[in-house]
């Protein structure tokens, strides 16, 4: 069983370098298909999976401390569980919507790096280990961000290229020093090292600053926030939905939920600063975002204030704080994706982005602009959609943690998105049929297919949400509450 | 401790590249002084004073290696962080030309399209 592990990282990479020697010989229909039979069988492998309680698998043979290992507990589950689907998903759709980029194999080449980077940051339990995942996930989303070479793609791969190139040597230098004090990269390790010294060595206060900064920079909190509007816009659709609905999560939210429960400890300091640097990521995003008349620019300012529910979730410590925490994580990413997919339809159908020469594609693309107002309800939470529930959880966790200004602060932000998001759909949504609009058709069927898919899950996951929480949501907050249950699995003591 | 010293120097040398300085190439510079600080710092973690080398033969005795040679373990890290460090720089540089053919200037001040 413990021998599926590699596979999650190991057959996206295969896959890749045999698409790039295959699809010499059919560069049009071979990677398309290819890619989307390779995220199918990774869909298939977690199922395999699913359920068996926490597998570990030494790679090599290596006993834990010496080698790396792969943990696939409940919360590891639940994001191969997001970033899968999601990809998965997000490959039937690029099957039509690549068509004018004219080049499916480079396309898909970098994407199943990128999903092989993924699948190795949420799985590893090596701190190295995570950096090298990381980095290979990084580097192919830094070239598909400017995959269509235009100057303002160009720009926004450069700018986000220069920060995550900062943020991956901040994350290595709290590496160095995380190992200069317990002599060790595996996490078990060193949260079983640190657990008898009592922490507080300066060394680990220095590695602690490093990894908020390094890994808020790749999850795009305030104030490192400045590359994530640039490249979320710019990217081609699906790689924006890949962006905001799961690679800040798996390189910036996961590890640092990881780290800071598993390894460290959640210090009521640590905590206080999860709790501002949230609470302002929400407030800024918002806030910024209200301002776009770009509708892919003003989803992008929006992960950015969503980002910050998760990270006031994480910081208040409460179980059900995690609870809420991860239920968004979840439902962030079915919005997301489904929001910056149907942009993308928008933009292929009207050749425009801009609010103000959107308007009544309510007549002219039904399905789509549906889908959109599925998508806007649920990130503003309106009650039967999955947004309402986890920002229900996190507002309530707050007030229970008696803290006030948290809540305040959840409360305005949820008011400012549903405001922005009105706007969103009174602009493009309903209103006057404009110029742009009267002559456009609905998307083709690939694309429309997936928007309504996640339609469905933004939907399902409202409805059914008790059977979500305790099925997939309760055992990763278990897994992230109890240290010491982390380190006992996968070291064997 | 003099050596920390100076490798944090080289630190905040590249930072200061990075941030301050506006043309792409000085940028790209200050990431890879960054990258080398602190390959640097890992390599200094496991390094002594007249260290051997951590291959352990039957005449040694234990309580002597251990003293003397060096930790194997950010060596090896450090290889595989400059092979990426590589990766990243060559996608860098590439990505400067291709700004320059579509800007026609390293000057990442006026590279500001995208604002708002």
């Amino acid at each position: 069983m413990s021998a599926l592990l590699p596979m999650f990282t190991a057959i996206p990479v295969f896959s890749a370098i045999l698409l790039l020697i295959i699809g010499k010989f059919d560069k049009k229909h071979f990677p398309r298909i290819w890619s989307i039979l390779t995220s199918l069988s990774l869909l298939v492998i977690l199922a395999v999976v699913w359920g068996k309680g926490t597998i570990v698998h030494e790679m090599g043979g290596w006993k834990p401390p010496f080698g790396v290992v792969l943990i696939n507990d409940y919360l590891s589950r639940l994001m191969l569980l997001i970033v899968n689907s999601v990809a998965f998903l997000v490959t039937i759709y690029s099957y039509v919507y690549m068509k004018k980029y004219e080049d499916y194999l480079r396309f898909f080449t970098l994407f199943l790096f990128m999903l092989a980077g993924m699948n190795g940051v949420v799985l590893t339990g090596d701190l190295f280990n995570l950096y090298v995942f990381l980095e290979i996930a990084s580097i192919a989303s830094y070239a598909l961000v400017g995959y269509g070479v235009d100057a303002e793609e160009l720009e926004a791969s450069f700018k986000y290229l220069v920060l995550g190139a900062l943020a991956s040597i901040f994350i290595l230098f709290g590496i160095g020093m995380i190992y200069s004090v317990t002599g060790s990269v595996n996490m078990a390790d060193i949260a079983r090292f640190l657990m008898h010294s009592n922490g507080g060595d300066k060394a680990v206060l220095m590695a602690i600053g490093l990894f908020i900064l390094g890994f808020g920079l790749k999850g795009g909190l305030v104030p490192f926030h400045a590359w994530l509007p640039d490249a979320h816009s710019s990217a081609p659709a699906p790689i924006s939905a890949m962006l905001s609905g799961v690679l800040i999560k798996a390189l910036g939210i996961y590890p640092i939920i990881r780290i800071f429960y598993n390894v460290l400890d959640m210090t009521p300091i640590i905590s206080t600063i999860f709790i501002v640097i949230g609470s302002v990521s929400m407030i800024v995003g918002a806030l910024m975002g209200s301002g776009q008349i770009d509708i892919k620019r003003l989803f992008a300012f929006h992960s950015v204030s969503q980002m910050g529910y998760v990270i006031v979730g994480i910081g208040l410590g409460t179980p059900l704080g995690i609870l809420g925490a991860l239920f968004h994580l979840l439902n962030h990413s079915v919005f997301k994706s489904l929001l910056f997919l149907s942009s993308g339809a928008i933009e292929n159908g009207t050749g425009t982005r801009n609010m103000k020469e959107l308007g009544g594609l309510r007549e002219t693309m039904p399905v789509t602009s549906g889908s959109a107002v599925v998508g806007s309800l649920s990130i503003s939470g309106v009650p039967p959609f999955n947004g309402f529930w986890s920002k229900l959880i996190i507002i309530l966790a707050a007030f229970q943690a008696k803290n006030i200004w948290a809540a305040a602060a959840l409360i305005l932000t949820a008011f400012l998105t549903l405001m922005c998001f009105l706007k969103f759909q009174r602009h493009a949504i309903f209103g006057e049929v404009s110029e742009k609009v009267k002559g456009a058709k609905e998307a083709p069927f690939a694309m429309v297919l997936s928007l309504v898919v996640f339609a469905v899950f933004c939907l399902l996951l409202g409805i059914f949400n008790e059977w979500v929480l305790s099925n997939i949501i309760v055992p990763a907050q278990g897994i992230i509450t109890d240290k010491l249950g982390y380190i006992a699995s996968v070291l064997g003591i | 401790m003099t050596l920390y010293f100076l490798d944090f120097v080289l630190l905040i040398i590249g930072l200061y590249a990075l941030v301050v300085k506006r043309h792409i190439v000085k940028k790209i510079l200050g990431v890879a002084i960054m990258e080398y600080a602190v390959n640097l710092f890992l390599i200094l973690l496991g390094f002594k004073k007249a260290g051997i080398a951590p291959i352990l033969t039957k005449d040694m005795d234990l309580q002597t290696f251990i003293q003397t040679a060096v930790d194997p373990l950010p060596q090896a890290l450090v290889l595989t962080s400059i092979v990426i460090g590589l990766g990243t720089l060559a996608l860098m540089v590439a990505m400067a030309i291709r700004l320059y053919e579509r800007y026609g200037t390293f000057d990442m001040e006026e590279i500001n399209r995208l604002r708002g």
